[in-house]
């Protein structure tokens, strides 16, 4: 994308208006079809994956090996009647879905894909998508609310308080890293990991904050054994109960792009995002390695990411209110600042491996 | 009148000055955890239920009525229809009550085969209730794996029967056919299978902590409290008392096995969890112990048309389903059809225990508290 833009600025070098809107609509163009193409891949991948757990084949009907079944799903959804119940808050009911997304594209827009493929390469990445994911919430929250049925009321009550307890726990083990590495940018996180990836860089720390962050963003992506909000068996379908149509593809496909997300962040910050696997001195190796591009180097480290997140989905039963929040403030945010203390005296001291 | 919102209680003070206020929802019938069309009216506050309403007759047929309108060998279809995953079993017990009545002693051959297809079933809707409670609990897995293993047996029974959920198999006086010629051969196979799979099912699931967290002391109920609710099967036995009418007043061929009667010591989900699990071990050892040496016989004792004309009188015969006891009642005028049929349905009386075990707890107790009870709703409203 820079290169693309610096071409772009010599062509006309008078006219950086032009300049901006050019780059401003084909990252927008980018980006949104970034997120249908993951939301398409991820919910393809889950079904397979959930029905080879489960002993059964999946989809197989549609296209070869069934690939084409969540696109039809997607228009079936789209030619659905848009219903809004009458006792519904109207606009609030129309406005929820759209703040979701909305917070799932703008989070897209800062990944660094590589070196060079970053749409918005921001000196505070990190903080922004800290703040965005905080934002997600509000979607949920709305539409449970908007939809004036009980069963949707407790499903977004149980979002709001799970997501905002669960947030810091995320937020401690990301300032672990940011301590490490000594950035808030998202690209200099990664080339901070040159020499190794803070997962193991870092003594037991990175390895801690890993799996706190693990735990913490299976909550914040609302996924079993986490998924209160939507507690099928319970609430019926949380939040959503009252959504159909497009309006609920909307809160399936954020809820995708969010699972994406929160990898990619987990592969950038602890698996070196789209730097290659070096091992010390095995040259003919490292150079092998070198010869793999950054994006597929990315993309494989968040895939392995998300698999490990369905396995939870497919393995787990879900945990009750209550003792998911005494899990989150008596066990993990206490184990968080430790960790952040530890990390910040790793840090002082330069005791990490390879400095 | 008192309505439901009289039984409210407004603006209840906590303890931090807040003041909350109780309101009412609806559980069913239209909801996945009530597993078909019980109602919960839920008296709540916040995520606590404090009160149950069960409201009942979403799927009521008056199969007790049609019962006088039939004959007496028709009495065994519409038993089906009542707790469909023991289908077998209730056909026994209606089978048995006429029987009785008619003071006819079925043979050797009869009893043994209609032991060994009750325990196959008691294994078969335990595996069921496990897929179930595993989604309940939020799990999907479970579900598949219990269905997977639950058609072995469904396949067992279609080759004899011919039918798979509803059998109408045993009838007043032996079975309706014979065994299938590979019934002794698929259930050695289907034993050799099932007995590490039912490993497998505790490790995946009983051995999860989430799964012993959500299920320890929640949703207790001690025996005295059970029993004064007319609670029988594993809902009883987990709170310790080892009723079971097949070691206390033994039918079939129960009396010539050897078998355990688990029992819980607490009360709460997880020991009914485990008293189902054990049953399992259990059915599969007593049908181990028949399946050697079924004798040889005739496999009906009466004559297929013979219209039945029981003496004039009162008959009762209960026995031990998967889900406790199921009782048949009927009384007789000498006719051809019975003056008065009426079951008594184990789930119905297993209902009212949450009125006990559920108040008190979270919304997410309560569906784990339900699926623990096993509840067939179409048995309750009959």
């Amino acid at each position: 994308m820079k290169s693309l833009s610096f071409y772009i600025h010599n062509l006309y070098q008078n006219q950086q208006w032009l300049d901006f809107i050019l780059y401003l609509g084909l990252g927008l163009i980018l980006t949104l079809s970034l997120m249908s193409v993951v939301a398409l891949v991820l919910v393809y991948a889950e079904r397979k994956i959930a029905a080879h757990f489960q002993c059964r084949l999946g989809p197989m009907r549609v296209g070869w090996h069934g690939t084409l079944q969540t696109v039809a799903d997607a228009l079936k959804l789209l030619l659905k009647e848009d219903l809004i119940p009458k006792a519904a808050d109207r606009f609030l009911f129309a406005l929820a879905p759209f703040l979701t997304v909305m917070a799932a594209l703008l989070s897209l827009s800062v990944l660094p894909f590589s070196l060079s493929a970053t749409l918005s390469n921001m000196n505070i990445g990190l903080l922004f998508l800290s703040a965005i994911s905080g934002y997600g919430v509000l979607g949920i929250l709305i539409g449970g609310w908007a939809s004036n049925n009980k069963w949707s009321l407790l499903g977004a009550m149980r979002a709001g308080a799970q997501l905002i307890s669960y947030e810091l726990s995320m937020t401690l083990s990301l300032l672990s890293i940011v301590v490490l590495s000594g950035s808030l940018n998202l690209n200099e996180i990664i080339a901070s990991q040159a020499q190794g990836w803070w997962i193991w860089r870092a003594h037991l720390v990175g390895f801690i904050s890993f799996v706190i962050y693990i735990i913490s963003s299976t909550a914040e992506t609302n996924r079993t054994p986490f998924d209160m909000a939507e507690g099928e068996s319970e609430l019926t379908a949380g939040f959503h109960t009252e959504y159909s149509g497009m309006r609920f593809a909307f809160f399936f496909l954020s809820e995708y792009v969010n699972l994406f997300i929160v990898s990619a962040i987990g592969s950038i910050l602890f698996l070196g995002g789209w730097m290659p696997l070096h091992i010390g001195e095995w040259e003919s190796f490292n150079a092998l390695m070198d010869f793999v591009p950054g994006p597929i180097w990315f993309l494989l480290k968040t895939g392995a990411l998300i698999f490990l997140s369905m396995w939870f989905r497919w393995t787990f039963p879900r945990l009750r209110v209550d003792q998911l929040m005494r899990f989150e403030w008596k066990f993990l945010l206490p184990l968080g600042l430790i960790n952040l203390f530890l990390s910040s005296i790793i840090a002082l001291g330069g005791f990490y491996f390879f400095p | 009148m008192v309505t439901l919102n009289d039984r409210i209680s407004c603006h209840t003070p906590n303890q931090d000055g807040t003041t909350t206020q109780e309101y009412f929802i609806n559980m069913g019938p239209q909801h996945p955890s009530t597993h078909g069309v019980l109602r919960l009216i839920l008296k709540m506050d916040g995520e606590t239920v404090n009160d149950i309403i069960p409201v009942l007759g979403y799927i009521h047929r008056g199969i007790e009525k049609k019962a006088e309108a039939v004959g007496y060998r028709q009495q065994v279809h519409l038993t089906d229809r009542l707790d469909y995953l023991c289908a077998l079993m209730n056909n026994w017990a209606v089978s048995a009550a006429i029987e009785k009545a008619l003071n006819l002693e079925v043979n050797d051959r009869i009893q043994t085969v209609r032991t060994i297809i009750a325990e196959l079933q008691r294994i078969q809707s335990h595996q069921l209730w496990w897929g179930v409670f595993g989604m309940d609990l939020g799990a999907f897995t479970p579900f598949l794996y219990g269905f997977r293993d639950r058609e072995k047996i469904t396949e067992i029974f279609e080759k004899t029967m011919g039918a798979r959920l509803t059998m109408n198999y045993f009838q007043p006086g032996g079975m309706m056919y014979d065994i299938h010629p590979d019934f002794v051969k698929d259930i050695k196979e289907f034993i050799k299978y099932f007995r590490p799979i039912l490993k497998e099912y505790e490790d995946l699931f009983s051995g999860n902590i989430i799964v012993q967290e959500r299920l320890k002391n929640v949703g207790i109920i001690d025996a005295q409290t059970a029993l004064a609710y007319g609670a029988t099967g594993p809902v009883l036995r987990a709170s310790g008392m080892p009723l079971d009418l097949r070691k206390m007043q033994p039918y079939g061929a129960y009396s010539k096995v050897n078998f355990t009667v688990p029992v819980g010591t607490v009360g709460d989900s997880w020991d009914r969890y485990q008293v189902r699990i054990q049953e399992m071990y259990q059915s599969l050892l007593i049908i181990e112990q028949l399946i050697d040496n079924i004798p040889d016989g005739p496999h009906m004792t009466m004559k297929y048309a013979a219209k039945i004309k029981p003496p004039a009188g009162r008959y009762y015969t209960q026995m031990e389903t998967a889900r406790g006891i199921f009782g048949t009642f009927f009384v007789s005028d000498g006719n051809d059809r019975p003056y008065r049929m009426h079951f008594r349905t184990p789930n119905f009386n297993n209902l009212w225990s949450i009125l006990k075990m559920a108040p008190g707890g979270r919304v997410a107790d309560l569906v784990a508290i339900l699926s623990s009870i096993d509840l067939v709703v179409p048995d309750m409203d009959r």
